[in-house]
């Protein structure tokens, strides 16, 4: 069993006190919203996307520490990637939080984002990790909404 | 997560030695072996078990009970002709006595055996609502809800274009009583309110309701998951029409429950599921119905889960309930003045007559938060909307943490409570 201080990192409350990109995107072309239906947790997520590259990201929404700090950092890490390594990206946090991917041994690009590392010993908690990014991942679709029960 | 061989060595970690420190002379120690599940350590603390609003511990008395079944009895009920079976019809239908005894009703023939409160509102949905509700008509629930009494009637009212009202709450979370009155009208063909409310605590006048409803000729239904498990219950002195009673919340398995109605209602209602065992006669051509309680037990029922609820009740019956309640009321007491002393914490439902479930919320740290740092402590809470989304949205919350206590809880573990608050704050200032 990992300490709780694995899980609320200073960092990780530095980003809910003071969520990065957090407020709507005028210049967004595309929109999705995301719902965790178990909690009631909710966020927008608000992004332009021109010729397959994120220019800018933004998000909106309640909820817990762990999915404020992920979603906040999420913009941060996405923003400025290609479609192809946004997708990229999606896929090892969400193996990451989910406990298939170990982040010290096997090559990814998570950099900064492995300090969510810690969410995949909170099994309930790993949906609030993912709900951005599952949103993030429906923008990138051109889907309105995402859910963590999808 | 934990191991299993660390759950089993922790299960036979001693009781803590925790006299009674309130007036009541509760015997809180005493009453803890009888419930096992208590006997464990969660991440190195003794268990807190502050979740019983979401499902109760059950006593051995109750665990006992299932392993006999399960072990002497078990067989299909109602059919055989061979002796398990009718052993096991004996246990189911004195279950089925022990209810009607429990909350006082009339007749063994009221009492439909369903999986839990959900189940059993859905019945009332389809057996009184779909014959009796109409385009136009009204059926009126309160503000505080549980999804579980929303939902059913919105789909009904979707199917028939019916109408939902809703009896609005004050601050405290205390039903307008003097709204109701006006809210009943010719059109209302039931009022469904919840009799405690699992996310405020609130105790709510049912009788008085009832009184009102009947005036006008309108039946009601009262939600009693939370009711059962606090209060004496007496369906003939409240005069309702439906009681729905979930029995994982008031000690029994999961998988155990009632609705009580009234028989000449249930008797004018349609059936629920259809199937075997709710029949007289079954041809391609037309089938008619058994009479009560059949009508509405459509194939086997959860045979072992309901004779737990009438253990449960044996084990309610030997316990001073009138002495669980009040000691229940001075830990409610006791851990609210706790809380409320605690700066940044906002208590959500203040309600004058109130169960001991405490609901409240903490400045700038979210419910979630709050229930995985208790969870550290051992701490069990429930972190999240309670089912209860538009009672949320009435306080301005997106949820509420939630501590609930049972008559096995103790004045320590309120203590517990708020010092695992402290430190949640602390982790978040």
């Amino acid at each position: 069993m990992s300490e709780l201080s694995e899980l609320y990192q200073q960092v990780i409350l530095d980003h809910n006190k003071k969520p990065r990109n957090y407020h709507k995107l005028e210049s967004a072309n595309r929109v999705a919203e995301g719902h965790n239906p178990l909690c009631g947790d909710q966020l927008t997520v608000y992004m332009q996307l021109e010729d397959e590259v994120v220019k800018d990201l933004s998000f909106e929404g309640s909820g817990c520490a762990i999915s404020k700090a992920a979603a906040s950092m999420m913009t941060q890490s996405v923003k400025g990637k290609t479609r192809v390594e946004a997708e990229t990206l999606f896929k090892e946090f969400h193996s990451m939080v989910k406990g298939e991917l170990d982040e010290e041994a096997q090559p990814n690009n998570l950099g900064r984002l492995k300090i969510f590392s810690g969410v995949r010993d909170y099994p309930a908690r790993v949906k609030c990790a993912s709900l951005s990014w599952h949103t993030m991942h429906a923008a990138l679709q051109g889907e309105e909404a995402a859910s963590t029960e999808t | 997560m934990i191991a299993p061989e660390k759950i089993l060595e922790s299960i036979n970690t001693e009781i803590v030695n925790i006299p009674s420190p309130f007036e009541s002379g509760w015997d809180v120690r005493r009453i803890r072996e009888d419930f096992p599940v208590l006997r464990q350590t969660v991440n190195g603390k003794p268990l807190v078990y502050l979740d019983n609003a979401a499902s109760a511990q059950s006593p051995q008395m109750v665990i006992d009970r299932g392993i006999k079944y399960l072990q002497e009895e078990h067989s299909s009920v109602h059919r055989g002709v061979h002796y398990l079976s009718q052993r096991a019809t004996n246990a189911f239908e004195g279950a089925r006595e022990r209810v009607r005894r429990f909350i006082n009703a009339r007749e063994a023939r009221e009492c439909i055996f369903v999986r839990g409160c959900t189940e059993g509102i859905n019945l009332v949905m389809h057996g009184y609502g779909r014959k009796f509700v109409g385009e136009g008509d009204e059926i009126l629930v309160s503000a505080m809800e549980h999804h579980a009494n929303i939902v059913p009637w919105q789909m009904l009212c979707e199917e028939k274009k019916a109408k939902l009202r809703v009896i609005p709450i004050n601050d405290q979370g205390e039903l307008l009583l003097d709204e109701v009155e006006a809210l009943i009208t010719e059109r209302t063909k039931l009022v469904a309110v919840m009799h405690i409310s699992n996310a405020l605590g609130t105790i709510n006048p049912v009788k008085e309701i009832v009184r009102l409803a009947h005036k006008q000729g309108v039946p009601v239904l009262v939600d009693g998951a939370q009711g059962t498990p606090h209060l004496a219950v007496d369906v003939q002195d409240i005069d309702c029409d439906f009681y729905i009673i979930s029995g994982h919340k008031m000690f029994a398995p999961t998988g155990s429950g009632i609705v009580y109605g009234k028989a000449e209602l249930l008797e004018r209602m349609n059936p629920f599921h259809g199937g075997g065992a709710m029949i007289r006669s079954v041809s391609f051509e037309k089938t008619t119905y058994a009479g009560l309680p059949d009508k509405f037990e459509a194939g086997t029922p959860a045979i072992a889960a309901q004779i737990g609820l009438g253990a449960a009740i044996d084990y309610l019956n030997s316990i001073d309930r009138v002495q669980a309640h009040k000691y229940e009321q001075e830990l409610l007491a006791y851990a609210t003045e706790r809380l409320a002393a605690i700066e940044g914490v906002r208590i959500i439902g203040t309600a004058h007559e109130k169960a001991s479930v405490l609901s409240f919320v903490v400045d700038e740290v979210h419910p979630h938060d709050i229930g995985t740092i208790l969870d550290q402590e051992g701490i069990a809470i429930r972190a999240g909307h309670h089912c209860a989304q538009p009672l949320m949205q009435r306080f301005g919350v997106p949820a509420t943490a939630r501590a609930s206590f049972a008559f096995y809880n103790t004045k320590e573990e309120a203590d517990k409570l708020a010092d695992a608050i402290e430190k949640v704050i602390e982790v978040f200032s």
